[in-house]
């Protein structure tokens, strides 16, 4: 092979290259967190560029380093690229600091998202947590597009204190589709909170559910989902009609640096989106 | 194992330098053990008298040593450290450099110049690790460039088992201590001559190039016993009837605190191990801030940061580690890629520095636990 040729092929076959973004808007959302909306520097990367909700990007800051973030923004509009990123970590930290015009990496999309295509006619239930959240941003923005290939819409969302309700703006954006309800829950609350106060679970007896043909989409910290599963599955919603997102440290994003497993799975190619029957069995379990 | 055809010839012991000389005609550096530090290491080997001629290696759980055999045969030495990993998936392998322009940067991938590399010396065990190897990084939905480069480059030169250390159980692996597949060339040593086998094209030409007789099925036979017999002596085995779901089913045993008591958590065995692939990220910037080098390097379930996650470490005792380990090793291995992630090279029992034992770490695990079993995922 001519050096030439090689070079094509390592372009195209290399899953280690990181491609070039700029920030073209931060979105402030709480103290510690933001979304970045990036735009591919190359024109090409950027038509090209394809993601499905509830996947992720590997997300890089030069000479610092990368770290796994789940893309946020709508699967129909792919020429906008969103992270929402809490400044927790070394990475998430530096990046906190970066301002519009300024420059990250982008690997990815990988792992799998939510099934939308299999749940197509079914009434959906969103059950997230947090910063959790984010992940399904994209599914529910995919549903709302084809609003009438699916049956009724329950988003609930249990946060901490009214203070970390992020995207409160989408929230009221979706409570106003026909047939969707959307349910907002603070662990805490003070005055401002004008919505039911308790865990996010303890919302689960005001929907009305028809098990049968309902599927649910889980997000959030692992309790949540452990614990709120199984009240589900007790409603009479089979266990095979539950999706929850998981997560796990990433450093690869192609199932080989081996940090995101969780029993035999790698979160970051088998997930991060489970059918929860697969996991059920892990879900509290200590140190998997 | 050794068979009978065109393609297996015989090399008297005299003769050994001609096999290094038609291999570095060929255009290969050839690698062989070599004694260093009281063990063997890959070292370039020129001369047959690099190898290490009237040696032979003693190994225990947490004890490795190397004395005077009294005979004078080249490969006596079973293994030292090294399996065959650190030559397709090295402990550090620089993948880009990305240089920063005007507006963007731009990442340029640091393949590893082919260098033709023959590794002789390669035994049964790390001939089905480095199989186990090349299924993780190149037969999954992205193959590694970084691995392929290397792995594209290796000649392996098998030397079958004919004698067992205490700490050997690749029959109970069915991995060894005949090499079957996956080889260049695999050689038989007998009393004066090897047996040599191609088991590949280019192990084929190689055996053309030496023009050695044939072997007889005399000496066939004898070298099929040789091996058969050291599979008989392996005093070791590793009871994977039940695996995978045994071990999935003793998360909660009562053990895992007995061995947690015992385990460094130095990650020694994460690093002798032929099939290990566990790796982290690491960036380091130049000193003008326009240029930074992305590697990868060698990472263990054993250290501290293997499983943070935000603010949080998912296995924060020694205990969630070793069951990390053990478990992956002999359970979901098989989940994920069809066989265990032991080969039964026992280098994890002589490298521990307090010679923990998986093989009896499993039967323990097998048995019942001393405390109420809890299921995982209950409450």
């Amino acid at each position: 092979m001519t050096p030439i040729s090689q070079a094509i092929a390592q372009t195209v076959s290399n899953p280690y290259l990181i491609q070039p973004a700029t920030i073209v808007e931060k979105i402030r959302e709480a103290d510690d967190i933001a979304t970045y909306r990036l735009q591919f520097v190359d024109e090409q990367v950027r038509r090209s560029y394809r993601f499905s909700a509830g996947q992720f990007n590997m997300v890089y800051l030069f000479g610092v380093g990368e770290v796994a973030i789940s893309i946020v923004s709508d699967p129909d509009k792919p020429d906008s690229l969103d992270h929402t990123i809490r400044a927790v970590g070394r990475v998430t930290r530096a990046i906190a600091g970066l301002k519009i015009g300024d420059l990250l990496g982008i690997r990815g999309p990988f792992g799998q998202g939510w099934p939308l295509a299999d749940i197509r006619g079914k009434d959906i239930v969103v059950v997230t947590g947090g910063l959790g959240c984010a992940p399904v941003v994209g599914a529910i923005e995919y549903i709302f597009q084809r609003r009438s290939d699916f049956g009724a819409v329950r988003i609930l969302h249990g946060v901490k204190t009214p203070h970390d309700l992020l995207y409160h703006e989408r929230f009221e954006t979706w409570r106003q589709h026909p047939d969707t309800k959307v349910y907002l829950t603070s662990d805490r609350a003070d005055k401002s909170w004008q919505y039911h106060v308790g865990v996010v679970t303890e919302l689960f007896h005001e929907v009305r559910i028809d098990p049968a043909r309902t599927a649910v989409l889980m997000c959030g910290p692992e309790i949540m989902m452990r614990l709120g599963a199984p009240i589900l599955i007790d409603r009479g919603i089979p266990a095979t009609s539950i999706y929850v997102s998981l997560e796990r440290h990433m450093e690869c994003g192609i199932g080989l640096c081996g940090h995101c497993q969780m029993g035999p799975f790698f979160l970051c190619k088998d997930g991060p989106v489970m059918r929860y029957d697969r996991v059920a069995w892990l879900l509290g379990s200590e140190g998997v | 194992m050794v068979t009978a055809s065109d393609r297996c010839g015989v090399l008297p012991h005299a003769d050994f330098q001609r096999l290094l000389n038609v291999l570095t005609e060929k255009g290969y550096r050839v690698v062989g053990p070599v004694v260093r530090d009281g063990s063997v290491m890959w070292e370039t080997v020129e001369r047959t008298a690099d190898l290490p001629i009237g040696w032979r290696d003693q190994q225990e759980p947490g004890r490795y040593r190397l004395e005077q055999s009294g005979d004078d045969r080249i490969f006596g030495v079973v293994h030292g450290p090294q399996s065959l990993k650190p030559f397709s998936f090295t402990p550090r392998e620089a993948l880009l450099t990305i240089e920063r322009s005007k507006n963007s940067f731009a990442s340029v991938p640091t393949l590893p110049k082919s260098e033709k590399v023959a590794i002789l010396g390669a035994r049964a065990c790390d001939v089905a690790g480095l199989a186990m190897q090349d299924r993780i990084f190149l037969r999954d939905a992205y193959a590694d460039p970084y691995y392929q480069a290397r792995r594209n480059s290796m000649f392996v030169v098998a030397v079958n088992c004919t004698r067992a250390l205490t700490t050997c159980f690749c029959a109970s692996m069915g991995t060894g201590p005949g090499a079957t597949s996956g080889f260049d060339l695999a050689l038989t040593e007998l009393e004066t001559v090897f047996l040599i086998e191609a088991g590949s094209s280019e192990g084929n030409d190689i055996l053309s190039a030496l023009a050695i007789d044939p072997s007889s099925p005399a000496q066939i036979d004898e070298a099929e016993a040789n091996i058969s017999s050291c599979a008989m002596n392996q005093t070791r085995r590793l009871n994977t009837a039940e695996l995978p779901g045994a071990l999935y089913e003793a998360h909660e045993h009562s053990h895992w605190d007995d061995v947690a008591g015992r385990c460094l958590a130095c990650a020694n065995c994460t690093m002798v191990c032929p099939t290990c692939f566990c790796h982290t990220v690491e960036e380091t910037p130049d000193l003008t801030g326009q240029r930074t080098e992305h590697a990868r390097l060698w990472d263990s379930c054993f250290t501290q940061d293997h499983g943070y996650i935000h603010g949080k470490n998912i296995r924060p005792t020694i205990k969630d580690r070793y069951r990390m380990w053990l478990t992956h090793k002999l359970a979901s291995w098989i989940d994920q890629f069809g066989a265990s992630g032991c080969v039964g090279c026992g280098r994890c029992i002589t490298w521990c520095p307090v010679g923990i034992d998986l093989t009896e770490e499993l039967s323990a695990l097998l048995k019942p636990s001393i405390r109420t079993q809890q299921k995982p995922g209950q409450v």
